[in-house]
């Protein structure tokens, strides 16, 4: 928090300069309240403090963060002030132009001790809610809301008087509830109005206030606290189920994602490809390259890194997995725990080939403007990376889903999975529709990469996290069919993020597990399996 | 042939020349080191002798997968963790060895559990101060999940890959599990310092010698018996399910029963290796439950030739061999990537594995001659349908 | 529900169904096989005969309709496939589905009627008797000059053989044999009809087939399916000269 503060301070103190340069300054309470400073007592500097800081004045916020700073000084004598920089020239603080006289001889350090150090930071609470910027006066208010400060509230009402954002003027309205609730000597009609706007905000901390509430209120508050205290439980379980909804779509859609390609090469061609995590890998270590290129050659163009990595991925991944194919697991059709052992091993390669080439720990791989940062959807808090994550998981999906119905390819793929002689017997190459569609299932994981290389570390064992997560949600959707790795990842990652709370992250994915396990014996083929003869040849 | 007598059945000629070496081995290893001066080139140091030991272990485990992966077609992924649950059962016992002189001096809890402010031993660890009790428990721990699991998995019909990767899904999970600190197991260190087994030092020569003596008898024995199902009926039948799952069911064998059984008797013989594995390396931890481990035991299995016994046990010593001499050298960075090219040329070039091949060839060879002979014979019968030949 | 005394039969379908997405394979079917009968089941592709096969013998379970054996005794839709191998139904493949890593001499012994349970075989010991009962099977057959070769290297035709020997070593009451001559030489298709004439002196056979020449060879009552139900029953003659068998097959 204090360095927060600091940010801000600083911030201030050079627009504070600025103001004062174009020489906008003015007499008032702020240059009344400068001579208090003068008296060395603590007791007129806290009083100085706070005057300054609710005047109004640009020059309040350059001052106090040199009285914090020890920058402060002052002259007896001359009952003046003056800010001293940080490369010893003196500012005068009633005009804020440089000094260009000789300094008194008895300058002197305006001292601070602790009680003061508390007034200081409440003032610059206050100053922050004035600062020309309504993202600042936003963050500041939330702060003041948490910091309960009675001292602050002054600056509060004076700044609610001065909002014009309506955003902001909320939440000081609901920092000046809380103040008053926190405070001892509020009547109970304040208190009353107070608890209303505290249950409109209706959040954990509205909660937490609520309760901290003295327990020997008149009783006409103390009902409308419990009574506020009651929606505002209601509200948050309300917010809980909705924020596990979306962590659990999130999941949800990051485990489509990483499964979405082996539904493809497990699901529809019925190749166990434990490589598969590895085509990830891929698509995440390209994304890295591409980001390297751009950020040393062309800088301006970093928040479309990922315009041009997904493309590069996707080939990447579909090339070294049409390569596999054909070197490999072509040989081994009808072998399913042959392959298995194969592909193992071409992932230990993979990842030992990585590890070669970009060195055995984490890349940074960076999030573009636009997917950094977060927004509030209502009781909740939104990434953008993960909402992004969350759209293209669809977008990916539904592409897939096209690609295989409407195109010739998708088509070609079905006959073959279908029935492989007649296929060849109708004139598809067969071989060939093996090669691409092996290839399609891997891009589709070097998609899954760039996706990724957002959310998670990009090292060369990121494929090792996902493998066996993407298997389970493949079986349990239930093989050869998207909607059920749809529902399949979904369900998974919801009921994840439900047990989480209950049991722990490591405990609810053991009990996923276990889950898992135990539904396959009752449905062997997953929940959207195909029946008949077919199948059981 | 069935129905040669049973021993004839029991050590035919690979059987019995693979006994006469493992018993030569553990004779040879412990006199090499025992009595041979330090300086003499035929001495075997310590550290081989423990190392050896490793192998053996390894081996055991190589023939428990073979069991079920060569003679039913059970691809198991879950091997490695009927190895450590075994291991575990074994750690357990020596933790409770140690007594007091843990770091922390407490006569009964292990330092982690001081460490973790625990204030009594969990209920599950009682008992295990017992050496019998906890021999018990290195067969009943990994025996009675492999019962349970298969009972559910085997029941369903579930086969192929899908048992592959839900074994795998399981051995995640123990390893998740055994990875948090209120498990009971020593979290994320496992269990480890261990002082001595049945009062001796484990750290001592004689000990580790010992160790390696009994973890080749161990060895032995678990390859009878493997040998004494495969050759019997039951062994028949188990081949039957392999090659032909449906027919053996139509024939009216409980296909489930048979998988059930030889299920569990080969994940108490991973417990068993895990138990003599613990000791003669010092540490147990959850690591061991990685699902990257159970694949290279299958792959052990696969290189050695599966569906031999034999081969499982040489597959086990020469990758493992290999292993220790490439990762101790310069080439240690490219030990992977020889491991990956292992598991592919494996099945792309050899998938009958170093004895299947041998076998074949010998199979030809044989069946070249007889076909010589056969022509020779056959030259005045034609080949003539069944009927004529009446 | 049927009342269990109502039928002499050995084997007794009522109104079976069974559909796989959407796809009635068996609709309504029902038929009747008595004791010590022979009987050939044709039908086009898809009509249903080998759905039929698994319906009697466990391996699909249907949606509706009564299969009982044994003069209704036993409700086969309440069984599994050992329960109803050991009850003594047998089995062919239309596959020819023997145990091609063994010899010969396995397979039958594997077959014979013995205690199936784990603990039996892990102890078994051969007796006399019972390679008795091999030769036996193999005289049936006439494969006994090959019993110490390895299934896997019989013809496709001993191989078809070698189940047919599989299944009498059961010992069954009721063999169903899938298509036994699919892919035969004219000489052992004959054969073949022959062999199966000389089982049926002691047990009930139903056989699937769509090769005409051998079901007029076998010379029995054939039961003609279609789309899943009984098209037609009577004896060749009067099965391949009916209206709707005729354009079923020439698809007019």
């Amino acid at each position: 928090m204090v360095k927060f503060h600091d940010r801000i301070v600083a911030l201030v103190f050079a627009i504070g300069l600025l103001v004062v340069a174009a020489g906008l300054a003015h007499a008032g309470p702020y240059e009344d309240a400068l001579e208090k400073f003068t008296t060395d007592e603590f007791a007129d500097t806290a009083e100085a403090v706070t005057e300054v800081a609710t005047s109004g004045s640009p020059l309040a916020a350059p001052l106090i963060a040199a009285l914090q700073d020890g920058r402060l000084q002052f002259s007896a004598k001359d009952k003046k002030v003056f800010i001293k920089t940080a490369d010893d020239k003196l500012i005068d603080a009633e005009t804020g132009k440089p000094f260009d006289g000789t300094p008194p001889d008895d300058l002197d350090t305006v001292r601070v001790n602790n009680r003061l150090r508390g007034v200081i930071e409440a003032a610059n609470g206050a100053l922050t809610l004035m600062a020309p910027d309504a993202g600042k006066r936003y963050e500041s208010a939330q702060s003041v809301f948490k910091s309960r400060d009675a001292a602050v509230l002054p600056a509060v009402e004076k700044a609610l008087e001065a909002e014009k954002v309506a955003r902001v003027k909320k939440i000081l309205n609901e920092a000046r509830a809380a103040i008053l609730l926190a405070a001892d000597d509020t009547s109970a009609p304040d208190r009353i109005a107070a608890i209303e706007v505290i249950r409109a905000r209706g959040d954990q901390d509205s909660l937490a206030l609520l309760q901290s509430l003295p327990a020997d209120l008149p009783a006409d508050v103390r009902a409308t606290a419990n009574g506020a205290i009651k929606t505002v439980e209601r509200n948050l379980a309300l917010w809980n189920t909705v924020q596990n909804l979306w962590y659990g779509l999130s999941l949800g859609s990051v485990l489509l994602l990483a499964a979405i390609g082996l539904a493809i090469t497990f699901g529809v061609m019925g190749v166990i490809n434990m490589a598969h995590g590895e085509m990830v890998m891929l698509g995440a270590y390209t994304t890295y390259v591409v980001q390297d290129v751009i950020r040393t050659s062309y800088p301006g163009l970093f928040d479309y890194s990922l315009a041009f990595a997904l493309p590069l991925a996707f080939l990447v991944a579909a090339i070294v997995g049409i390569i596999i194919e054909r070197t490999v697991i072509r040989f081994l059709y009808g072998r399913p725990l042959e392959t298995l052992l194969a592909t193992w091993g071409i992932s230990l390669v993979l990842m030992q080939a990585v590890r070669a080439v970009f060195g055995p720990t984490n890349k940074e791989v960076g999030n573009p403007s636009w997917m950094s940062g977060a927004f509030d959807l209502g009781g909740i808090l939104i990434t953008y990376n993960r909402m992004w994550i969350i759209v293209f998981t669809g977008i990916v999906f539904v592409a897939l889903l096209a690609m295989l119905r409407f195109t010739r390819l998708g088509l070609e793929m079905r006959a073959v999975t279908q029935n492989r002689q007649m296929a060849a017997a109708v004139g598809i190459r067969t071989a060939r529709i093996d090669a691409l569609t092996f290839g399609l299932g891997s891009g589709i994981a070097g998609i899954a990469g760039v996706a990724l290389s957002q959310i998670d570390n990009v090292s060369p064992n990121l494929g090792q996290g996902y493998i066996i997560d993407s298997f389970m949600v493949v079986v349990f959707g239930g093989v050869g069919n998207l909607w059920g790795t749809l529902v399949g990842a979904l369900t998974l990652g919801i009921a994840n993020k439900f047990l989480e709370p209950f049991a722990g992250a490591v405990l609810a994915k053991i009990a996923i597990l276990v889950f898992i396990i135990l539904f396959i014996q009752k449905r062997p083929r997953g929940m959207f399996a195909l029946k008949g003869r077919a199948i059981e040849a | 042939m069935m129905s040669a007598h049973p021993l004839i059945r029991l050590l035919d000629r690979g059987s019995t020349l693979f006994l006469v070496l493992l018993g030569a081995f553990a004779i040879a290893i412990p006199v090499l080191n025992l009595l041979m001066p330090a300086g003499s080139a035929l001495h075997v140091s310590t550290y081989f002798v423990a190392l050896f030991g490793k192998y053996v272990c390894y081996g055991l485990l190589a023939l428990s997968i073979d069991l079920i992966w060569g003679y039913v077609g059970i691809l198991s992924l879950g091997h490695g963790a009927f190895f450590a649950l075994g291991g575990y059962a074994m750690g357990m016992y020596l933790m409770r060895q140690i007594g007091d002189r843990g770091v922390y001096a407490n006569p009964i809890l292990p330092d982690f559990m001081v460490f973790l402010n625990w204030s009594e031993l969990p209920i599950f660890w009682y008992g295990f101060n017992n050496f019998a009790y906890a021999m018990l428990m290195v067969l009943l721990v990994p025996g009675l999940l492999a019962f349970v699991f298969g009972w559910f998995a085997f029941r369903s019909r579930v086969t192929g890959v899908y048992l592959s990767i839900i074994t795998q899904a399981m051995t995640y999970a123990l390893l998740l599990g055994f990875f948090r600190n209120n498990f009971g197991f020593g979290g994320n260190n496992g269990l480890t310092d261990f002082k001595d087994i049945l009062g001796f030092n484990v750290q001592a020569d004689g000990t580790r010698n010992a160790l390696l003596v009994i973890s080749c008898l161990m060895l032995a024995l678990c390859f009878l018996v493997c040998r004494a199902i495969v050759t019997s009926k039951f062994g028949k039948v188990l081949i039957g399910i392999r090659d032909a799952e449906s027919r053996t069911r139509f024939l009216g064998y409980r296909v489930e029963a048979y998988k059930l059984f030889v299920f569990t008797v080969s994940a108490c013989m991973a417990g068993i290796a895990g138990a003599l594995y613990v000791p003669q390396v010092g540490i147990i931890n959850p690591g061991e439950f990685a699902p990257a481990n159970s694949i290279e035991a299958v792959i052990w299995v696969a290189v050695g030739g599966r569906g031999t016994l034999t081969g499982a046990v040489l597959g086990a010593f020469v990758v493992n061999y290999a292993k220790t001499f490439f990762t101790s050298g310069f080439l240690a960075p490219y030990w992977l990537f020889m491991l990956g090219g292992l598991f592919i040329g494996t099945t792309l070039f050899m998938p009958r594995g170093i004895i299947g091949t041998y076998n074949n060839w010998r199979a030809n060879q044989a069946d070249k001659k007889d076909a010589a002979r056969d022509n020779a014979k056959n030259d005045a019968f034609p080949s003539a349908p069944p009927h004529a030949a009446e | 529900m049927m009342d269990k005394q109502t039928t002499s039969a050995l084997l007794y379908l009522d109104g079976v169904s069974v559909s796989f997405d959407g796809f009635k394979a068996l609709n309504e079917l029902s038929f009747i096989v008595e004791p010590g009968e022979m009987r050939a089941i044709i039908g086009p592709n898809g009509a249903g005969k080998t759905t039929m096969m698994d319906v009697i013998t466990g391996k699909t379970r249907p949606d509706e309709g009564d299969v009982y054996f044994q003069e209704g005794q036993f409700d086969l839709t309440k069984l599994d496939e050992t329960e109803i191998a050991t009850l003594g139904i047998g089995r062919k493949f239309q596959k020819p589905t023997v145990f091609e890593m063994h010899t010969v001499e396995d397979n039958l012994q594997l077959s014979l009627k013995n205690d199936r349970s784990v603990r039996a075989t892990l102890f078994w010991q051969s007796s006399a008797e019972q390679e008795k009962r091999i030769d036996d099977v193999l005289d049936i057959v006439r494969l006994k000059h090959l019993r110490q070769r390895v299934a896997g290297s019989l013809s496709h035709g001993q191989k078809q053989w070698l189940e047919i020997a599989m299944l009498l070593a059961q010992d069954p009451k009721l063999l169903l044999v899938d298509e036994p001559v699919a892919g035969m030489t004219d000489v052992e298709t004959m054969q073949t009809a022959e062999l199966l004439r000389e089982i049926n002196k002691t047990k009930t056979v139903v056989v699937v087939e769509h090769d005409m020449a051998f079901v007029r060879e076998l010379g029995v009552k054939v039961t003609c399916l279609h789309e899943g139900s009984v098209l037609a029953e009577g004896t060749i003659d009067d099965v391949s000269t009916n209206d709707r068998v005729v354009e079923v097959y020439l698809g007019r």
